[in-house]
């Protein structure tokens, strides 16, 4: 019982992190057709925006409430310098831009900030254990569950009840259509991209006070398994993307307990050889509504 | 002298080297109901499609009550009074039913959606049966339903039509020519593009015949059902 409730707090911790990213990844997918590989970037630039916060004296709740401002605005002028002059072509060329993107950003961040990670001070309140009786949880994971369930009701909110919510799930199903209803194009694009950078700067919050640390290539990891988790759900599909993550973080989790110490090492391969098994008999992932997504 | 909501003049469409449409001149008029028959492939849509600029006019001139609609963006056209039901339906799927209408509402003021979805649902109770179901899961009228109340939210006074009859059953068919009839008795100004050129000739004050880019006739609706070249052309073998 109490590993299983040590079980459930890492795959619900876990999963609600990827689940994040991997939303924030299909948001942009179902509406311009490519997987932004700078999306694990906009982590790295709120854990750098929360550090400088601090560094110049805030709070770690301001800072932590101006960080991720500081990634859906960095989102928000991705698209407009970056993606928005090639709107309209092929997505393989948005998506060797957003590559480019990518590396480029890495490398400023070892340029202008340090190569070496910088430390971020973990409040109080994220760092220890709750204890239930006799079994201890992280209160970091705790929060990393509460943070995820919370933003993924208020991003359920915001696409289905509010006016604009529901323009851009208008505009992900037929965007020429929806334009033609008054849907603004810029709008909504620019509103995805706001979206991305919030969930990936709440995802970083999460991921950091489980960490303590932000560095150049921070995004990185993260990145490759909110892809995986949009590859498991299905492209361009926000269920998707939250099944994707919630099923990675079981995986995780599920390796995670079960594999003998010596073994814990290869639990990454091990969840790729997974993904490729699965590819073998889903290639369109576990919800394939849209096999091709609108340009 | 009747007042004209829409003018084109010379209007060429291309895809890369494909002239989709060769020069075309069309005018629709306050209250009446034009349509634009012809075969498959002929640039109906095209011709559709540059108006509400979705596609980009090489040359010519589309004016709207006077004013040029070619560097007009898309999204500006509901608000001038411009609706649209595409080929194919295009309703978004994934969304409800109610949420396909507040869409099409999306350049009214947010205090008068609702109440224009209720009139909607009034004018097609099939629609107020299935409010909250995918627009996606309904049958291929429903969806046309849908297109067409979608395009009605603004109240338009200029409705274009890709099609409405595409693949639906008979006794649809006749329910869309009727609601079609009975909006251009309320007075809506409508460009209906079809195959269904019986049907369609029927109910249209005038009509163009496409043929290859081009407009190869106009004129009467009732004249052009009563001439015997159309009539071996397109009624021949109906
Ligand atoms: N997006 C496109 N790219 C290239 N060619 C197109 C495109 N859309 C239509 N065409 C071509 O333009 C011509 C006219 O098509 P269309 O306007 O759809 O005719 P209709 O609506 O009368 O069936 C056809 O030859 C068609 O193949
Ligand atoms: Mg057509």
């Amino acid at each position: 019982m109490d590993l299983f409730l040590q079980f459930l707090v890492s795959v619900l911790s876990l999963g609600g992190v990827y689940a994040l990213l991997a939303l924030g990844l299909s948001t942009v997918f179902g509406l311009l057709g490519f997987l932004n590989f700078a999306h694990g970037d906009l982590m790295t630039i709120c854990g750098y925006g929360l550090y400088f916060m601090l560094a110049a004296g805030f709070g770690f709740v301001p800072a932590a409430t101006l960080a991720l401002a500081l990634a859906a605005l960095a989102a928000v002028l991705m698209e407009r310098l970056a993606f928005r002059p090639l709107r309209g072509r092929n997505p393989m060329t948005l998506l060797i831009t957003s590559f480019a993107l990518s590396l480029a950003l890495h490398v400023s961040f070892q340029i202008f900030i340090s190569p070496k990670p910088k430390p971020i001070p973990v409040p109080e309140f994220l760092s220890g254990y709750f204890t239930i009786g006799e079994i201890f949880i992280s209160r970091a994971q705790v929060i990393a569950i509460v943070v995820s369930v919370l933003s993924l009701v208020l991003l359920n909110l915001f696409v289905n009840r509010t006016r604009l919510g529901v323009a851009l799930r208008a505009a992900a199903a037929d965007f020429d259509v929806a334009r033609a209803f008054g849907v603004k194009a810029n709008q909504v694009i620019a509103i995805a991209f706001a979206l991305s950078g919030l969930l990936a700067g709440l995802a970083a919050l999460v991921w950091i006070s489980q960490r303590g640390a932000v560095f150049p290539t921070m995004g990185l990891t993260p990145m490759v398994k909110a892809l995986i988790a949009v590859i498991i759900g299905g492209l361009s599909n926000p269920r998707g993307a939250l099944l994707g993550g919630f099923m990675l973080g079981l995986l995780e989790a599920g390796f995670l307990f079960t594999l003998p110490d010596s073994l814990v090492l290869y639990r990454d391969a091990l969840v790729l050889l997974v993904l490729i098994l699965f590819l073998m008999f889903r290639p369109n992932g576990l919800i394939a509504t849209n096999p091709e997504p609108m340009r | 002298m009747k007042k004209a909501v829409l003018e084109v003049e010379n209007l060429v469409v291309q895809y890369g080297q494909i002239s989709a449409v060769q020069g075309v001149n069309l005018t629709v008029n306050e209250n009446e109901l034009v349509t634009v028959i012809g075969a498959n492939g002929a640039g109906k849509t095209s011709t559709l499609n540059a108006m509400m600029g979705l596609v980009p006019a090489a040359s010519g001139e589309i004016r709207y009550k006077g004013e040029s609609l070619l560097h007009m963006p898309v999204e500006k056209r509901p608000s001038m009074g411009i609706a649209f039901s595409p080929e194919g339906r295009r309703v978004f799927g994934p969304l409800s039913v109610r949420d396909n209408l507040r869409v099409g509402g999306n350049s009214l003021p947010a205090s008068q959606v609702d109440g224009r979805i209720d009139e909607m649902v009034e004018r097609f109770p099939i629609l107020g049966e299935r409010l909250q179901q995918a627009a996606g899961t309904l049958s291929g009228g429903e969806q046309q339903m849908l297109a067409i109340a979608r395009a009605l939210m603004i109240s338009p006074d200029f409705l274009i039509l890709d099609e409405p009859s595409l693949g639906l059953a008979p006794i649809v068919v006749a329910q869309v020519f009727e609601l079609i009839a009975e909006l251009h008795a309320e007075g809506v100004a409508i460009l209906l593009v079809e195959q269904n050129v019986r049907k369609s000739l029927a109910i249209a004050d005038r009509a163009y015949v496409m043929e290859l880019g081009r407009f190869v006739r106009e004129g009467a609706a009732d004249e052009l059902a009563a001439d015997p070249s159309i009539e071996n052309s397109y009624l021949g073998a109906a």
